[in-house]
């Protein structure tokens, strides 16, 4: 499975609580949408970092990195070849 | 303090029933174990049942006046009877009892309505007056103790709680969808609205009159600010004296009472004040508290440190993740709404150590942080707003991480996420609820799980309705005491007092006394200046200065811990439900009563049993549904309203 499928299919089922599809935009802001608040971020990086081994630093934990599909999708791809 | 409950027929209203009144009270047996009391006549009837604290011998009711043309039924104290009974004989009275309670009758002949003026106390009551054929129903400012009504087919029906009152009305019960939407935004229901369609609530500080014609309202008291300036003029050592002995007399009268008084002692600031001001009355009271598994939610350490002080007997109750999952069932009975959060449970738990104790009556220190400025939106609130005044600035927001230190999950680690949580309304720092969107933006997350079909139903904007009740000044008054006077009016008096105070206290037949709600107290601290309640950011600054010598230092120095309780491990273990929530949280139930999404509900569920749902969020959706279903299979489905009085 593909890293945008899978962080698509955990936000859709562990933040909206669906299985459709259509409810998540890859661009659109977990923030403005109210989709993530400040505990749901940590919980988001839990699922990273356990799902793609990495390890998200204090630094990183910003939204340029983690606040859209796409955000992520790009900054997993970043840690991974680094 | 006691349970009520009684009919008034109006035009056309078929009389009271013996039989309805007894069945009205017989689901008040917890709130009195003691005995009961009725009075009929004619068109009215009342009801008591009976806790005895105060002339154990001759104090049961109803009582009556000299000439038996008032009659009340009371529960609660009237800590000033003393003097009110010393007043009244001078001017002629004839007292046949001991009771604070036989006070209340001779105070209206004296007074009329404006009797409740003079009244420190806790009570909510209802008096009839034979000659003016009206039954009046008053509770006392804060809202420490309730009183509930339903109009229907020209009777007025009211008691102490819900459940003696649905009886009476019959019928099967339906939830009111703006109630439950109050809940998911405030924690708790706004005004007299109750979760049950019909029912209301005597608002506190309100007396309501009901006569042959109809009913109407009045308000006796009510929190006020100012709103031109004019804060106490006096220095800070001459404020914090007077606080103390405010304080000292409302906790003085507070322990007036033919059984021996108690106290729960958190770890905390307050408790630690008000235990110290009993020993300062000459006595050493036993203290009580709630201790958890949970490393990050216990403050044993505080509480033993500040026993130790005290030199005083202490007693703990060990909160365990299954004993609050076994009790929520009844605690849910007993706060008759869907709660957001587990914290009433261990103060049900902790009534029960004090009645198994063979106590009656503890002093609490709930109401000081309303009071006297501790809550940490206030802080929150001010920080904001200095933020606000330059939303560029990168290093102001850094000040929120001073917030909340004792999280696990401290929400401002993530710096760019706290910002996004608390820059709510950051554009707008005059706001009418600046300092409380932030919470209730949270809270209402978890109206994501509500049915289509339920949220069709609603048709009216929570805040907006809120707003409506707001006093005519608000917007003059200091922003700091707009916060104040709504957490008063929202949180303290509904869901405080209410979920966590009184119906948790009357689960196990023990009363519970608030000296920081003596309206001395409020009213005097009403008008020290918000500076002095938060001197920058250290929370109840006054309070702490005034009782800086006579408290270990690391009471007075450790940031406040607000109380909290383990939500989800409650009802799951390594990810197996109990047999409760699995049975109340099946899609078919879920569907069947029509509040939430199954689907959604689903995925909540898959979330918590694979462990991941750690989050405040879904513990307040998961608290939240339950709640609700709960609600629903007591009120709705069973309607057993004797189902956890213990026989």
């Amino acid at each position: 499975m593909s890293i945008e499928q899978q962080v698509r299919d955990y936000i859709i089922e562990n933040f909206l609580f669906t299985n459709d599809a259509a409810a998540l935009a890859n661009d659109a802001s977990f923030l403005e949408k109210g989709i993530i608040d400040s505990t749901g971020v940590l919980e988001m990086i839990f699922f990273l970092e356990q799902e793609f081994s990495l390890k998200v630093a204090d630094k990183e934990m910003i939204p340029e990195n983690l606040d859209s599909v796409n955000n992520i999708v790009r900054y997993v791809q970043s840690k991974q070849a680094g | 303090m006691c349970g009520i409950a009684g009919i008034f027929a109006q035009a056309g209203g078929a009389p009271p029933q013996r039989v309805e009144l007894e069945r009205a009270i017989s689901a008040l047996a917890h709130r009195g174990p003691d005995g009961h009391g009725f009075y009929q006549q004619g068109m009215v009837g009342l009801a008591h049942a009976r806790l005895s604290i105060i002339d154990l011998a001759g104090g049961a009711q109803p009582i009556h006046n000299e000439d038996e043309t008032v009659w009340v039924v009371f529960n609660g104290e009237i800590f000033n009877y003393v003097e009110l009974r010393e007043f009244l004989q001078t001017q002629g009275h004839r007292f046949y009892t001991h009771s604070d309670t036989e006070v209340l009758v001779h105070l209206y002949e004296h007074y009329g309505l404006d009797f409740a003026h003079h009244l420190n106390g806790q009570f909510a009551l209802a008096l009839w007056d034979q000659n003016q054929q009206q039954l009046i129903l008053c509770r006392d400012r804060a809202g420490i103790l309730p009183l509930f009504y339903a109009v229907q087919n020209g009777r007025v029906v009211f008691a102490s709680e819900i459940k003696a009152v649905l009886p009476v009305i019959g019928g099967i019960p339906a939830l009111n969808p703006a109630a439950l939407d109050q809940v998911m935004t405030f924690w708790s229901t706004l005004g007299d609205t109750t979760m049950f369609e019909g029912v209301r609530q005597v608002l506190p500080g309100e007396m309501l009159i009901a006569f042959d014609g109809g009913i109407r309202k009045q308000r006796y008291w009510d929190w006020r600010y100012p709103s031109d300036d004019d804060y106490h003029g006096t220095s800070v050592e001459q404020q914090a004296e007077e606080l103390r002995a405010l304080l000292s007399d409302a906790t003085r009268i507070r322990l007036r009472a033919d059984v021996p008084v108690g106290a729960y002692l958190s770890g905390g600031l307050d408790s630690s004040v008000l235990a110290t001001l009993i020993r300062a009355n000459g006595i050493t009271p036993e203290t009580y508290s709630i201790r958890f598994n949970d490393a990050q939610l216990d403050e044993g350490v505080h509480q033993q440190r500040m026993a130790e002080h005290l030199g005083v007997q202490h007693h703990q109750v060990q909160c365990s993740e299954a004993a609050i999952g076994r009790e929520f069932p009844r605690a849910i009975w007993h706060t008759e709404t869907p709660i957001l959060r587990n914290a009433p449970v261990p103060m049900m738990l902790l009534s029960g150590l004090v009645h198994a104790r063979g106590a009656k009556v503890v002093l609490t220190g709930e109401g000081a942080d309303e009071v006297l400025g501790g809550y940490d939106i206030f802080k929150e609130a001010k920080l904001r707003r200095f933020w606000a005044r330059n939303p560029k600035s990168l290093w102001r927001p850094l000040l929120l991480k001073r917030l909340y230190p004792y999280l696990e999950f401290n929400p401002a680690r993530a710096q760019s996420y706290s910002e996004a949580f608390f820059g709510t309304g950051l554009d707008q720092p005059n706001a009418t609820f600046f300092a409380h969107l932030p919470r209730w933006s949270t809270t209402a997350q978890s109206k994501q799980f509500y049915a289509a079909e339920f949220k069709a139903r609603l048709n009216t904007d929570p805040l907006a309705l809120l707003e409506q009740s707001l006093p005519r000044d608000y917007a003059q008054w200091h922003s700091f005491n707009r916060a104040q006077y709504v957490e008063a009016k929202v949180l303290m008096a509904n869901y405080l007092l209410w979920s966590q105070g009184d119906r948790m206290l009357m689960a196990n037949s023990v009363e519970g006394r608030f000296p920081f709600l003596d309206q001395r107290v409020i009213e005097f601290a009403a008008r020290i200046h918000p500076n002095l309640k938060m001197k920058v950011l250290n929370e109840k600054f006054l309070l702490k200065h005034a009782f800086i010598n006579q408290l270990p230092a690391s009471i007075v120095s450790r940031s406040k811990q607000p109380y909290r309780a383990p939500d989800i491990p409650a009802f799951f273990h390594d990810g197996v439900a109990l047999d409760y929530v699995d049975a109340l949280l099946a899609d078919d139930v879920i569907k069947r009563y029509g509040y939430f999404d199954a689907q959604k509900t689903g995925f909540l569920l898959k979330k918590i049993r694979a462990g991941r749902a750690i989050g405040y969020k879904d513990n307040m959706a998961l608290v939240a549904i339950l709640s609700t279903q709960m609600w629903h299979h007591l009120f709705v489905e069973n309607r057993n309203y004797s189902e956890f009085i213990r026989s």
